[in-house]
């Protein structure tokens, strides 16, 4: 048997995020979602600094929704420990309302399981109480209610 | 995760992005062999069947390329061929103030090891010196090169320059 | 521009698995196969280069201390990229492109098996918007199957035949991890690792080390009965961000397969860099492999995935069918990066 070693790499980076990262954490902290848009008219969230197709600075932020729809999803039944949430859940990218783009987070289907989740449902935000300019000050999506469609 | 909250009306300029990853690192086969015999206070070096050179801890001969052959004992006596003399504090330190840490190779060998020398004033270090390793107590040994508390001088007459000229 | 001709002349790899090496001892008896097999004097290789990445260990810097596997003395010409090898032996050709040299070393290692792995893959993602969710690569894969799900472009008995058959095909493979007969029926009584991806969907935790020669064509020649001459080789990489991507199809794998002339002949044997089962639907859409391809006869990632060499070794597994004289033409691909970002593909011939 080889000798082994418990060894532990910690980085305790504190990230400069500049203006358009800067930006959408802002948003978030102030409860909203920030997109990109194009030249072309698209709107990218989350946004990029730089058109995905020509390279181009971009600058123009414009608010998306905290509700959207689920492109695709996973299912998690045993949470890692690192995972946001810790209890069984599932991965999705979401595309918000108003978004042509759609990001990744989680969704808490609350009681049950992943008979829960299906492409194409719809799910909101669930904003923390504390916010601090960070993607987790989005504790996570939650499907939408019937009567909070109103909006 | 001490960072100051940013005031409520000033935008976001940074972020924390903590990452923590943790490990089991494997010393592999040679370490372990080296470790091993460590504890039962035995160096043991490796020699290359290319160049012939002999290798402390025993490893892939860097200049060839290859594997080593056996594991061969060496000597825990040797000569210091260079040093420096330490004055400044730093965290994990357990020799007083000023100190010596050198570079000795050890009679058999043909590279050099790097420990701390004790039993002498940093002032009298010198290239050429003798020393031999103060091993700790059996029970005290672990895997590691503390397992050697310092090297001391000998007391033999201080070796030629020429002796040791190739392994600077 | 006329490019000039390099081939495959050897390939040794470790017997996979998890091992009680270090990366050195891992690297140095398969770099002295290899160079021993290509007939080709260490003094005469006039670049190396390596492929490996320091968060597996931990360790910045690692490809600094496996440089004693190589014995760099005299020093020698040496470069690393923080890639899959496969991406490595692609500057290696570059480099041989030059005309001065005409042999070139490439190796990669990975021991993947000290971290725990797919936390440390969440390592290469965006910092700012995804890595702080610590996805790691499992869910992230798994959100691809979905999508391929989804729009049916596979299904879950057919993402678990994949399974079999590579499981099936690394039986023949000594170098292999993860081998044997199962029935796909009963791979789908398993329950799920992250739905909708189960264990035979996902590739193993390999540790590994790989090297190839490449030399020049009269070189090639002398050193070599059946060199398998690189007649195509490119890579393509697409945005990062999982949302930016249609996660079902890899325009960027379809590009670099139409700039290395896959099409330009049959192919005997195409060794695909798909350490998920649904992976090798979107890889075999992406080159247009009909079913009369044999595809990984290693049995793939899914068989054996040493990060960082996995992607070399399809370079390795299908230039050595030509060496072997079991085929003429072959393609390998290698893949870096989520839900198959980048993507390399090479086209081997003999002559």
């Amino acid at each position: 048997m080889a000798l082994t070693a418990p060894y532990v790499l910690e980085y305790t980076y504190r990230r400069s995020v500049g203006p358009v990262v800067g930006q959408f954490l802002t948003g978030l902290r102030d409860q909203k979602f920030l997109g990109m848009k194009t030249s072309s008219g698209r709107i990218l969230v989350p946004p990029p600094e730089n058109d995905p197709e020509t390279g181009e600075t971009l600058s123009e932020m414009v608010a998306v929704g905290d509700a959207g729809v689920v492109t695709t999803w996973s299912w998690v039944s045993a949470p890692r420990k690192n995972h946001p949430l810790q209890k069984p859940f599932a991965w999705a990218l979401v595309k918000l309302d108003g978004a042509d783009t759609a990001m990744l987070h989680v969704v808490d289907v609350g009681e049950g399981g992943m008979e829960k989740m299906s492409t194409g449902m719809r799910v909101r935000a669930r904003w923390k109480a504390e916010r601090i300019g960070h993607v987790t000050d989005v504790a996570c999506f939650e499907p939408e209610s019937p009567q909070a469609v109103t909006r | 995760m001490s960072e100051p909250k940013p005031k409520q009306d000033e935008p976001i300029k940074r972020m924390l992005a903590p990452v923590r990853l943790e490990f089991t690192v494997s010393a592999g086969r040679d370490k372990t062999a080296f470790l091993g015999a460590i504890i039962e206070g035995r160096i043991l070096g490796g020699r290359c069947p290319s160049c012939r050179k002999v290798y402390v801890p025993p490893r892939g001969c860097p200049t060839c390329g290859v594997e080593m052959v056996g594991d061969i004992p060496i000597s825990d006596h040797g000569v210091v061929t260079t040093f420096c003399t330490v004055s400044i504090p730093f965290e994990g330190q357990t020799m007083k103030l000023p100190y010596v840490y050198a570079s000795i190779v050890l009679d058999g060998a043909d590279v050099p090891i790097f420990h701390l020398v004790d039993g002498i004033d940093a002032k009298d270090a010198r290239m050429g010196l003798r020393v031999r390793a103060d091993w700790r107590p059996p029970a005290e040994r672990k895997p590691t090169m503390e397992s050697i508390r310092a090297f001391v001088p000998t007391g033999e007459p201080d070796a030629a320059f020429d002796t040791y000229k190739e392994h600077l | 521009m006329a490019t000039r001709e390099i081939a495959v002349v050897s390939f040794a790899q470790t017997n996979s698995r998890r091992n009680e090496l270090d990366e050195t001892e891992m690297l140095l008896p398969v770099i002295t196969e290899a160079v021993k097999r290509s007939g080709i004097a260490r003094s005469d290789i006039g670049f190396t280069c390596s492929g490996s990445c320091d968060y597996l260990g931990g360790r910045p810097f690692s490809f600094v201390m496996v440089i004693d596997a190589i014995g760099a003395w005299p020093p020698i010409e040496e470069s690393h990229v923080e890639m899959d090898g496969a991406f490595a032996l692609y500057e290696a050709w570059v480099r041989l492109q030059h005309g001065d040299i005409d042999a070139a070393l490439v190796y990669a290692f990975g021991k993947s098996s000290q971290g725990d792995l797919p936390d440390v893959m969440v390592t290469q993602l965006d910092p700012y918007y995804v890595a702080p969710l610590w996805p790691d690569s499992i869910s992230l894969a798994a959100l691809q199957a979905r999508a391929m799900l989804d729009e049916k472009r596979c299904t879950e008995l057919e993402m678990a035949e994949i399974a079999v058959r590579n499981r099936k095909s690394a039986k023949a493979n000594p170098h292999a991890h993860l081998k044997g007969d199962h029935l796909a029926a009963n791979l789908l009584g398993e329950p799920y690792a992250v739905a909708p991806l189960r264990r035979h969907d996902c590739p193993p935790i390999t540790d590994g080390a790989t090297a190839i020669v490449l030399a020049a064509g009269d070189l090639a020649r002398k050193v070599c009965k059946r060199p398998a001459f690189i007649r195509g080789i490119d890579h393509r990489i697409e945005p990062h961000a999982l949302g930016l991507r249609d996660l079902t199809r890899s325009p960027s794998t379809k590009l670099a397969g139409e700039r290395a002339g896959v099409g330009k002949g049959k192919i005997d044997v195409a060794e695909l860099h798909a350490p998920f089962t649904h992976q090798e639907v979107i890889l075999r859409d992406a080159l247009g492999l009909g079913a009369e391809v044999d595809v990984n006869p290693s049995g793939g990632a899914l068989g054996a995935n040493p990060m960082m060499v996995a992607g070399l070794n399809r370079i390795g597994e299908a230039a050595q069918r030509i060496l072997d004289g079991k085929a003429n033409r072959v393609l390998a691909h290698a893949t870096s990066g989520p839900c198959l970002q980048q993507n390399l593909v090479c086209v081997l011939e003999a002559e």
